[in-house]
């Protein structure tokens, strides 16, 4: 479904992604781990489309296609996802209003009719249900005023409406008490179908003893320097990230 | 440039004040008896203002930003009114306003597409004219006494052709919930022509009414708009004041509002531009008893190579008034803004609180924005603040939109319209908060679409 190869990503001139390689099959679930800084943000948001960071080598496939080519708005509708580790504040605009002109964007491309106001509304209500989220989030403008759970049970919410194939989550755990996270990782889990991939950017296992990885990796300065089973993420946790830093040096 | 400035206005703007000056003769010629009434004589006082000072220069603090040249050097002829249809004034009609309205075409009332159907009794809902010449009271103690045409040339102008324009007069406690619709129509005549609108809203104590003035066309000719609205609120009383500029983007248009408020009273200015080439925007309010409301809103909207400016004062000239100010202009093309916001607090205007918001969206590079916040503070316990922002769209709002596959046009139209849906959605009157809505899509690449959702 994806394959990135030596992916190299500079922003402002400085170099973040340093050579990046990953594999994710459709019916996979691959986490990201790895130091603060080291570049997980960048890559989840260099696979949306973000303008603001630039390609300087590698190559990216999606579904036999060449991302790096696409527009942010055609990755989305060809079913990339990105659940923002900030989600943006859009005043003056409502949830409802977005996630319908979303929605019907995706549609449109996919050769779907668009969905009319009560069949919208149906399917918004089935989608809040699972995700437990308050109906009053509805009518207000996007993620303002919303505390750090609610943006994050947001985005999980928009991933449930638009339906992707491959969703990243980058972060979507940080700020969640336990009970939320519960309920957001049900969330993922009830979307998952063999013919889907999640990407998990995560620090902390905990999220992943819902949603449970089948490769996880670590990402030091740019680059995988590790990948491995799901009792990866136990020693991260128990011994940080130092050690592989230091067998990064060790190797260089 | 020095040399030119050395010179008195008269002596650099000969023809120019000439053509005013002859039109001003014959105009004289025509108000037959008329001319010995008391309202004649301060037409003659203000263009005597005007023929000694012509038009402003950039080199004038007031109009550094705007050159009125091309108003000032324009020939116009005099004529008669073109046509229109019931057709073209259900076209400006606001859908399911039902509202008493006063209709003018090419600046001429016209009674025959006026309807009024009711009238509070002992008010008046009409054209200033007919007020004036049948001795209506509120009129004639009103009319010329609030627009300083001695501070202002196109007031001085407007007032030296004063004759016809709407007049409402809401007596004593009557709350006139019904809006008054006030539109004036350019027709597409060929020849050019200037108009000079003279409104005059009354509202008695603890009154309230809803007034509604907009300027449209037909066609895009080129004519000059020279208006003065005159608005006085007597104690508690409650006015809603909505403008709505659409002129032909080849007119040029001066308006300016004068806002006398009494003490306890409240109101609430929207204003909208989003025609003409050259527009001149003033709102000049003053606060002349304790406890007044007073609210400026004005959103303005310009492409090619539109020049909007509007200038509002708000005067503090007693204690306990709050005043709140929020102005945006959304500029595409190679248009260009100005905002002035002046706002006074005198030495006696202790408790004032006065809030100023100017805030400019850049959809192009070569679009340009003047902005300067005046705030002249002479009394010690008040609270006053202003902040004023120009950007371009956020980068990151408009990834965000497109990461869930909301194209980028479409992305840049839904936030354009966030920013200018802060100002609509403070029209209380819901049939013009939707006309305005569909005037701002109409404007947007993907309006049509975002009309759907
Ligand atoms: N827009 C930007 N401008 C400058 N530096 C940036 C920008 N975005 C990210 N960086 C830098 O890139 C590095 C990686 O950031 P990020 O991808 O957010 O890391 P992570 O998500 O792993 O914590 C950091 O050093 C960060 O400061
Ligand atoms: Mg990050």
């Amino acid at each position: 479904m994806l394959e990135i190869k030596n992916l190299h990503a500079s922003v402002n001139g400085n170099e973040i992604l340093t050579g990046v390689h990953l594999k994710v099959n459709a019916g996979e679930v691959h986490a990201i781990m790895g130091p603060n800084g080291s570049g997980k943000s960048t890559l989840a948001q260099v696979l949306a489309g973000r303008e603001a960071y630039e390609v300087t080598a590698g190559e990216v496939r999606y579904n036999g296609k060449d991302l790096l080519e696409m527009s942010p708005e055609d990755r989305a509708r060809e079913g990339i996802f990105l659940a923002f580790q900030y989600p943006v504040e859009i005043p003056g605009v409502s949830n409802t209003y977005f996630l319908k002109a979303a929605l019907n964007s995706v549609r449109k491309y996919r050769g779907l009719a668009e969905l009319d106001a009560v069949d919208f509304l149906a399917m918004v209500k089935q989608k809040m249900g699972i995700l437990e989220m308050d109906k009053t989030l509805l009518s207000r403008p996007v993620n303002e005023g919303f505390s750090g759970g609610e943006k994050k049970r947001n985005e999980i919410f928009q991933m449930a409406v638009l339906d992707p194939k491959l969703a990243i989550l980058d972060e979507t755990d940080s700020g969640l008490d336990i009970d939320a996270l519960r309920i957001v990782a049900d969330g993922v889990n009830k979307l998952r179908t063999k013919e889907n991939a999640v990407v998990v950017v995560t620090h902390y296992q905990r999220l992943l003893n819902y949603i449970v990885p089948d490769v996880v990796h670590v990402l030091v300065e740019g680059r995988i320097v590790k990948s491995g089973p799901k009792e990866l993420a136990l020693e991260l946790e128990e011994r940080g990230y130092d050690w592989l830093k230091e067998e990064e040096q060790v190797k260089a | 440039m020095v040399e030119k400035a050395a010179k008195p206005a008269g002596e650099r703007q000969g023809a120019q004040i000439e053509q005013y000056l002859s039109a001003f003769r014959s105009f004289e010629r025509g108000l037959n008896g008329e001319s010995a009434s008391p309202i004649h004589a301060v037409r003659k006082e203000a263009i005597a203002h005007f023929a000694s000072t012509g038009f402003p220069t950039t080199h004038d603090e007031e109009w550094r930003f705007t050159d009125v040249q091309p108003i000032a050097r324009a020939p116009y002829a005099a004529g008669t009114p073109g046509t229109v249809s019931a057709a073209d004034i259900a076209r400006w009609t606001f859908a399911g306003l039902d509202a008493n309205r006063l209709v003018f075409v090419d600046g001429e009332f016209s009674e025959r597409f006026s309807t009024v159907r009711s009238v509070p009794s002992g008010g008046a809902i009409m054209s200033l004219a007919r007020a004036l010449t049948s001795g209506d009271a509120a009129a004639l103690r009103h009319t010329a006494r609030h627009a300083r045409y001695d501070q202002d040339a196109f007031t001085a102008l407007n007032t030296g052709f004063l004759r016809d324009g709407a007049f409402v007069h809401i007596p004593d406690g009557v709350s006139w919930d019904e809006p008054i619709y006030v539109l004036y129509l350019a027709t597409g005549r060929t020849v050019p022509f200037v108009a000079h609108p003279r409104n005059l809203f009354v509202a008695g104590r603890n009154s309230r009414c809803f007034v509604v003035e907009r300027y449209a066309a037909l066609a895009e000719n080129s004519y000059f708009t020279n208006a003065v609205t005159e608005v006085v609120l007597a104690e508690g009383a409650v006015v809603e004041h909505d403008k709505v500029q659409e002129e032909s983007l080849n007119a040029f248009h001066v308006g300016s509002a004068h806002v006398s408020m009494a003490a306890k009273s409240n109101y609430t200015s929207n204003s909208f531009a989003m025609g003409g080439a050259i527009v001149r925007n003033n709102i000049t309010s003053v606060m002349e008893g304790q406890g007044v409301e007073c609210t400026l809103n004005g959103l303005s909207l310009s492409t090619g190579r539109q020049h909007i400016d509007n200038h509002t004062t708000i005067d503090h000239a007693t204690a306990h008034c709050n005043s709140h100010e929020l102005y945006k202009s959304i500029l595409d093309g190679s248009s260009r803004g100005v905002f002035n916001g002046k706002i006074f607090v005198r030495k006696d205007a202790q408790k004032t609180d006065a809030k100023q918001t100017n805030k400019t969206l850049l959809l192009s590079d070569l679009a340009t924005i003047d902005t300067k916040p005046q705030l002249e503070i002479f009394a010690d316990d008040v609270k006053c603040t202003h902040g004023a922002t120009v950007g371009y769209l956020d980068a990151e709002a408009v990834f965000y939109l497109r990461s869930r596959g909301i194209g980028i046009e479409l992305a840049r139209d839904i936030l354009t319209y966030a920013f200018a849906s802060d100002v609509t959605g403070r029209v209380k009157i819901e049939p013009v908060r939707a006309a305005l809505d569909r005037l701002i899509l109409k404007q947007l690449h993907e309006g049509r679409r975002l009309e759907g959702l």
